[in-house]
């Protein structure tokens, strides 16, 4: 492993320096999944999921828009976090680098798909009802 | 290293060497929920996502292939994810207490608390019991819902 050398740190060996940012982060969006997903959870038992009128209603409030967003924000942050670690613990050699690159196309187009379907859903009857309606 | 030597160094010693107890175990499930979440659970979360915004024919079709077919004839294709969908959701609902209580259990080990070994099983244990009767207790409730 790196010993602090100019040499370990080109090869990025050893300590990367942000052990504390991620350990943080991690706590901290833990924090948010316990309210936002929770706050999810809740509304899918409660929700009539066979219903597409209704689900869409619900999903299209500004107040439920805004905090599913919210979600897959703190939902891909957390993550993408923990299945660095994952990759970290059990995959090596090159292999690490396509891992780490695969996972960061997942955790940012996920991520993205969802804020785009649920801004799609929250203003689609917003622009429906055309300039000037409201 | 040339890398065709075989390596002689000492290997740390990996699950099978140690004797399972409820801490290990709680361990483990957290990585394997949380995983099961961010990949299984977050998939179908997007793909739902992506039918409710396609309109009424794309979110039919999703329940269809998820929960249930209510056409007369239903393929086999449907058969079988129709059971898949409810077995996926209900793993996806213990992995979501079991990750959301194991995740607990780390915000209070982190203040430094709950190491001693006996309330350190005690905790683990519970954790794990506490996901199993939650994701029960969710099902009930589902089910006598829909009766």
């Amino acid at each position: 492993m790196g010993d602090g050398t100019h040499l370990g740190k080109v090869r990025g060996l050893g300590s990367s320096g942000h052990g504390s940012q991620h350990w943080l982060q991690q706590r901290l969006t833990a924090l948010g999944n316990i309210l936002l997903v929770g706050f999810f959870v809740v509304s899918l038992i409660r929700l009539p999921l066979g219903d597409h009128a209704a689900v869409l209603r619900w999903a299209a409030n500004p107040m439920v828009a805004l905090a599913l967003i919210l979600m897959v924000v703190s939902v891909f942050w957390h993550l993408r976090l923990g299945l660095t670690v994952l990759i970290e613990d059990y995959v090596h050699g090159p292999m690490l680098l396509l891992a780490t690159v695969l996972l960061n196309f997942y955790a940012i187009g996920g991520a993205v798909y969802g804020i785009f379907t649920i801004a799609r859903i929250a203003l689609v009857p917003v622009m429906a009802a055309g300039p000037g309606g409201m | 290293m040339a890398g065709n030597e075989p390596n002689t160094r000492p290997r740390a010693p990996h699950l099978q060497v140690y004797k399972w107890g409820p801490a290990m175990a709680v361990s483990i499930l957290h990585r394997a929920s949380g995983d099961g979440l961010a990949i299984v659970g977050v998939g179908l979360f997007l793909w739902w996502l992506g039918a409710i915004a396609g309109g009424p024919e794309a979110y039919a079709a999703f329940v269809a292939c998820v929960w249930r077919d209510p056409s007369p004839e239903i393929t086999l294709f449907h058969q079988v994810t129709n059971i898949l969908g409810k077995i996926v959701l209900v793993g996806l609902t213990w992995a979501f207490f079991q990750h959301l209580f194991s995740g607990l259990r780390h915000f209070v080990l982190d203040t430094g608390a709950g190491y001693e070994l006996k309330s350190n099983k005690l905790w683990s244990t519970v954790v794990i019991a506490a996901g199993i009767a939650a994701t029960a207790a969710t099902w009930l409730y589902i089910m006598a819902e829909a009766l």
